[in-house]
């Protein structure tokens, strides 16, 4: 679960690591009050959306008085900020933070994640700070600097040393880096972050270190031992179908396309997803209902479906296993009806009492179209709409 | 023959009095399956599934030798219940549970490393070897015993090629569900050395989807250390990045894990890839003719 970023400055500034002073705004006018409050010559206004790239795409502004942090407060609040990870509708500006203006020396990169290959954490850092590390990555991968850190351990003094030497700190930042990473790796790992990234990583003309920019995801499986920072969670960043179905306990993802796809398991829906497009077709979304797919939730997941006007046919997918196909029909049928679904819906599913499940669907005079395994059924389900 | 779980395999079953453990390890028992203990701490002394259940891991094993555990414990307990099967000695942990914190199996993935236990898992279908043992939650009634080994990321895509499989008169060997999460105990390399020294298994079938590079791994260990045929699919293909989809692993992220990048890397290697999941049976089908 993605946080923005004066979220993360708060969870960072909870465990010592140093951020600039800042106040978080919704209203222009409070955005003077901010600026003469933090007291600083300069300040900077900052849009706080879930998505990076916001200062090329006018996000983010320097003001060098009150009243222009008013004004730039009045451009960006009410704006629909594109960047290169919103895609092109953009974000809708809620919410600015102003920030007291730094004296910044250099720009640098740190970032905790969990590196699949060692299934370890791993403290990355470099000294190209300010530019996208995919990018730094992909040009110089020498500029890189990466630590794996022993969970029996965590980050000791002489990690953390090691760290601030590869960012070539020296005199009172390289005294501070030390207190700085360790306590970084106790925010990630005590909070139960799943993504932590600083870019830029300043430091200042008087030799201190810190957090300019805070990009912070939380690891949704550990948010029953974390009920405050549950509270983090901005729906206004989230698809409303996607929240609904999250308040369902379904996974949906919505898409592009025109073929809504019910499925039950992860994989099984992505390749769903994916034969779909191999047979011509567009999918509308990624759905799993998961493994135990009852009426309600059947019902449920075919509202989301239909509330998407792009749909135009339906395509489920269930994998029974376990679950009987002679329920799953009795579900499908009730939902059908209940919501008078008008789009074609091609049902393939397979499972114990399949024939069964079949009879219930034809005895219905819904007009439902029986696939035949994934293939026929994909097939069946592109030539509903051409 | 087999890999991980056979005939011997002697099973407990950690969280055996809960919903889901009690119908799993029935369904376990009709398979076939030696279950032999239960664990649940508090309620040692009576019996589930007509087997005894334990306080814990390590009265079970001293009592009955079971030799592999199945955790069906929810999120919140299930780290701990894997430690406790690794500082019991058991050989194999297979831990069902999905949406256990990454940092936990950070941990768990660490302290195993010092220990001779392997698990599989978390977040996975389990492991069956067809006619001999079943460990986990797929439908018994879809396997075939038989010369295919599988190894998967995913539940009910493995059952989809396993039914494809099943349809096509072709058995498996064993089909070992790795699991969806990015830490996971064993990885398709662990597998595929295992499917590659097994006389009972003739082609191999790996289904990987978006999200890390354990499948580019996997392709350079195939070119290098396998000689049996594999066939590969990667599910995801039209995912879009940034996003998580369903399992906790399945995302591209900065422009790592996509299905295009892996799908390019295994055929690289010589691993026949499959680009529709409705022919994955039809080309392993070829490759034992």
């Amino acid at each position: 679960m993605n946080i923005h970023e004066y979220q993360g400055k708060q969870l960072f500034a909870k465990y010592n690591v140093p951020v600039p002073n800042g106040i978080l705004v919704d209203k222009p006018a409070d955005a003077a009050k901010a600026a003469r409050k933090l007291g600083t010559k300069v300040t900077v206004v900052k849009a706080q959306i879930h998505a990076g790239g916001r200062g090329l795409g006018g996000g983010v502004k320097l003001a060098k008085s009150p009243e222009e942090a008013e004004k730039y407060a009045k451009q960006i609040i009410g704006m629909t900020l594109v960047t290169h990870q919103t895609g092109p509708e953009g974000r809708l500006v809620k919410k600015v933070l102003v920030e007291e203006g730094m004296d910044i020396v250099r720009e640098l990169y740190l970032s905790i994640l969990v590196d699949r290959q060692t299934s370890q954490i791993i403290i990355m850092a470099s000294e190209a700070g300010g530019m996208e590390i995919e990018e730094v990555a992909a040009k110089n991968p020498e500029k890189i600097f990466s630590e794996q850190v022993d969970p029996v351990i965590g980050v000791q003094p002489f990690l953390a040393r090691k760290i601030a030497f590869a960012l070539n700190l020296k005199g009172e930042a390289l005294k501070k880096a030390i207190p700085f990473i360790m306590n970084l790796y106790d925010c990630f790992v005590k909070e139960d972050l799943a993504q932590l990234e600083i870019n830029p990583l300043i430091e200042t003309g008087d030799g201190r270190l810190l957090a300019l920019d805070a990009k912070v995801g939380l690891d949704p499986n550990a948010l029953y031992r974390h009920k405050d920072n549950a509270a983090f969670r901005d729906l206004d960043e989230e698809d409303p179908l996607e929240v609904e179905a999250t308040d369902h306990h379904l996974n949906y993802v919505k898409l592009d396309g025109n073929i809504g796809c019910m499925v039950n398991g992860a994989g099984l829906a992505m390749a769903t997803m994916d034969i779909i497009k191999h047979s011509g077709g567009e999918p509308a979304n990624f759905l799993d209902v998961g493994g135990g797919a009852d009426e309600e939730m059947i019902e449920n997941a075919f509202r989301i479906l239909m509330s998407d006007k792009n749909v135009k046919a339906v395509f489920i997918n269930i994998f029974g296993g376990i679950l009987r196909c002679d329920i799953l029909s009795r579900g499908v049928v009730a939902a059908a009806k209940k919501l008078k679904c008008k789009l074609p819906i091609v049902v393939r599913m397979e499972g114990t009492n399949m024939e069964e499940g079949h009879r219930l669907l034809e005895e219905s005079g819904l007009g439902f179209i029986i696939g035949n395994g994934i293939k026929d059924a994909a097939r069946k389900a592109v030539k509903s709409i051409q | 023959m087999s890999i991980l779980v056979d005939e011997n395999t002697r099973l407990l079953v950690q969280g055996i009095t809960g919903r889901e453990g009690t119908f799993h390890t029935e369904q376990a028992q009709k398979y076939g399956t030696n279950v032999v203990a239960g664990v649940t701490p508090g309620k040692g002394g009576q019996k589930a599934c007509g087997v005894p259940v334990f306080n814990s891991v390590s009265d079970a094993v001293k009592k009955t030798k079971a030799n592999a555990s199945v955790i069906f414990v929810p999120p919140p307990f299930a780290a701990d219940a894997i430690l406790e099967s690794a500082d019991a000695g058991v050989d194999l942990i297979i831990c069902i549970t999905e949406g256990i914190p990454t940092t936990d199996m950070v941990d768990v993935y660490k302290y195993l490393k010092g220990t001779s236990s392997r698990l599989v898992g978390p977040n996975c279908p389990g492991v069956i070897s067809p006619g001999k043992c079943k460990i986990g939650i797929m439908p018994a009634h879809i396997h075939k015993k038989g010369n295919i080994g599988i190894i998967s990321r995913s539940g009910t895509l493995t059952y989809e090629t396993v039914s494809q499989l099943t349809a096509l008169g072709i058995g498996q060997s064993t089909c070992v569900g790795i699991g969806g999460d990015p830490v996971i105990g064993t990885r398709f390399i662990d597998v595929l050395e295992l499917f590659e020294k097994d006389r009972g298994t003739k082609a191999i079938c790996m289904i990987g989807e978006i999200g890390g590079s354990a499948e580019e791994e996997a392709a350079f260990y195939i070119k290098k250390h396998v000689k049996k045929p594999v066939v590969g699919f990667i599910a995801g293909q039209t995912a879009p990045p940034g996003r998580r989809m369903g399992h906790a692993g399945a995302i591209i992220s900065g422009g790592q894990g996509t299905a295009e990048e892996k799908m390019k890397v295994m055929k690289q290697c010589g691993i026949k890839v499959v680009k529709s999941p409705g022919d994955i049976g039809a080309t392993l089908a070829k490759c034992i003719k």
